[in-house]
């Protein structure tokens, strides 16, 4: 079991040292000056000497490589010259609307998508063409539209809730819906067939046998076969929320990592932007290992091998 | 990662018996053979909405006399009817007309995108489904590496090199893409290198390049369009976020995630201009899915 949860570690490892890696070269593979790539949209005197200084361009290819790796490890994302602030503040200052917005519409698409697939899984042909029509609609629902479209009804027609802002949970509710109904599709088609086939399976007959309720038998037994191939995918939900966030907080005019982000693409900011996907490309990576670990210590089956 | 299937659109069609001669003068019309191969409804109708989208982006102006472009401001905000199908936005442009000329950027940009995607992804994937561990261990890191970075972030650092704009952001969302295509690719040309007739080719004494380029490359690009029509469906989904954020093409063009952006400042008095663009994107989305997921359960295991 430990040698299986080292190698997860040193392999998570060598992915982010390669993100870190891969985003140095493109810099360097870019046409033109590494000067005038990081200053982004603003000309000041004596700014491309200071980014030279502060990247030490002057030095030799692997002596600045190295450099850029321990800045990293040092937590220093350099500069950004547009803002004219250190990148990390940047970053720091917006984040925690962006999380509070990722975490509460991942948690929302969890609790649906399990909900769901609870009640409809193997249950009759008609209930379960239905719901995965319902998926097939979300799953393909952009997410900006799904914005629009609430708050057309609940904050212009209903006036339930703000139209924009951060203040309060009540600004909180329309974003987090938003976000977490087109992953709670996807979610749900996976969790659901993965349901299915244990429903198929002997030991279910066995349970069912004894006199155990259908629901017991979903919630206590199918369901933990079901979150292997669920779990997989926590990766792949923690970077399409992460993603998704940004063009959420645009549609509802949120202050956040989007916005931030959002900007900095458009001033040709290059440092906040290299710094957001280097962060999120983290994130990604350690939740997704986390997963991984958490579940050969759960599943027994992949404890034994 | 295979995408899930849905399941309501479970359409295992029955190889077809040899034509009975008699029958095939009553059963040549498009309706009949899907009434007769037992297509599901549903695939029915996104085969035709997906003629509608081809049709409307090689020829729009077939479907709509209204110039996407110009309007007319005195029919600004004019709820939707029988002049204007969809309504008119602000500035008095036929939101149906802007809807139907948006088709081709949508389709144009999301095609583009899976070619650079599938374009890199098939050359990466057949390196790695290689016999050769050294090369399957970097190309599968390599796509490891590619998929930490969330495609909509990644995409975005590529619009800031590059700029904004159609071309820059069908490339930025290939690139997001490769490690997708590519494990895609990947998976196929392992399966058809351990498939029983090309280790028959080896015995036979073809050269491996040989066996190569006449088993196994021929066997993997066929999967290639099925691969392509699962997956156009999700990179239209991240194209339309991207200009919508406003990094691909600009306004006026009548693009349709562009198009939802510019209807957020008239939300509070019109409903029209902020529901068709998008009602467009998700019926897109969708028949491509459902087409996407037929050709795949179609052809399942029949490759190898």
């Amino acid at each position: 079991m430990w040698s299986r949860i080292v190698s997860r570690l040193f392999t998570s490892l060598v992915v982010a040292w390669a993100s870190v890696t891969a985003t140095f070269l493109a810099l360097h593979a870019l046409p033109g000056r590494i000067q005038d790539i990081l200053a982004g949209d603003v000309e000041y005197p004596g700014l491309r000497e200071a980014i030279a200084a502060e990247w030490g361009l002057d030095r030799s290819l692997p002596e600045q490589y190295v450099e850029f790796l321990s800045r990293i490890l040092r937590g220093d994302f350099g500069t950004s010259y547009v803002l004219r602030q250190p990148v990390i503040e940047v970053v720091g200052s917006q984040l925690l609307p962006t999380v509070e917005l990722a975490l509460t519409a991942g948690v929302l698409a969890i609790v649906i998508a399990g909900f769901i697939a609870l009640l409809t899984a193997g249950r009759g042909r008609f209930s379960r063409e239905l719901t995965s029509f319902v998926e097939l609609v979300f799953a393909s629902t952009p997410v900006f539209w799904l914005g629009i479209l609430l708050l057309m009804a609940f904050s212009f027609n209903l006036r339930w809730f703000p139209v924009s802002g951060a203040e309060g949970w009540n600004s909180l509710v329309l974003p987090a819906i938003t976000l977490a109904l087109p992953t709670a599709g996807l979610l749900t088609q996976v969790l659901r067939e993965a349901m299915e086939k244990t429903l198929d399976q002997p030991f279910v007959t066995t349970v069912r046998s004894r006199g155990v309720g259908e629901l017991v038998i979903r919630w206590r037994h199918v369901l933990r076969h079901a979150l292997l191939p669920a779990v997989t995918l926590g990766g792949w939900l923690i970077g399409g929320l992460l993603g998704g966030a940004v063009i959420t907080e645009k549609v509802f005019g949120r202050p956040g990592l989007g916005t931030v982000t959002l900007g900095a693409v458009l001033t040709h900011d290059v440092p906040v932007v290299l710094t957001v996907v280097l962060l999120a490309a983290f994130i990604h990576v350690a939740a997704s290992t986390l997963l991984d670990i958490l579940y050969v210590l759960i599943d027994p089956r992949l404890r034994a091998q | 990662m295979t995408a899930p299937s849905h399941r309501s659109f479970d359409t295992a069609v029955p190889l077809e018996a040899p034509q009975d001669l008699v029958g095939f003068e009553a059963s040549h019309s498009l309706a009949a053979i899907a009434v007769r191969r037992r297509l599901p409804f549903g695939l029915v109708l996104s085969f035709v909405f997906v003629a509608f989208l081809i049709a409307a982006s090689i020829a729009p102006s077939l479907f709509t006399h209204f110039d996407p472009l110009v309007g007319d401001f005195s029919e600004g905000l004019k709820p939707p009817g029988w002049a204007h199908l969809f309504g008119t936005d602000r500035l008095g442009r036929d939101v149906f007309a802007r809807t139907v000329f948006g088709t081709r950027y949508s389709l144009l940009i999301g095609f583009g995108g899976v070619a650079v995607g599938l374009g890199a992804g098939i050359v990466l994937g057949i390196i790695a489904g290689q016999r050769n561990r050294i090369l399957d261990e970097a190309v599968s890191r390599l796509f490891d590496m590619l998929s930490s970075f969330p495609g909509v972030l990644l995409a975005m650092l590529i619009v800031t090199f590059l700029g904004q704009g159609m071309l820059n952001i069908a490339i930025a969302v290939g690139i997001a893409g490769i490690p997708k295509f590519g494990r895609v690719v990947r998976a196929q040309t392992q399966l058809i290198r351990d498939a029983d007739y090309v280790t028959q080719a080896a015995i036979y004494g073809l050269s491996r390049w040989q066996v190569f380029i006449r088993h196994v490359l021929p066997n993997v690009l066929v999967a290639i369009p099925i691969i392509a029509t699962v997956y156009i469906g999700s990179t239209i989904l991240i194209v339309s976020g991207l200009s919508f954020l406003g990094l691909g093409p600009q306004p006026p063009t009548p693009e349709w995630g562009v198009m939802l952006a510019e209807s957020r400042d008239v939300l509070r008095v019109a409903w029209w201009p902020g529901v068709f663009p998008g009602l467009a994107i998700t019926a897109t989305v969708i028949a491509f899915s459902v087409i996407g997921n037929h050709l795949q359960q179609r052809f399942e295991g029949r490759l190898a």
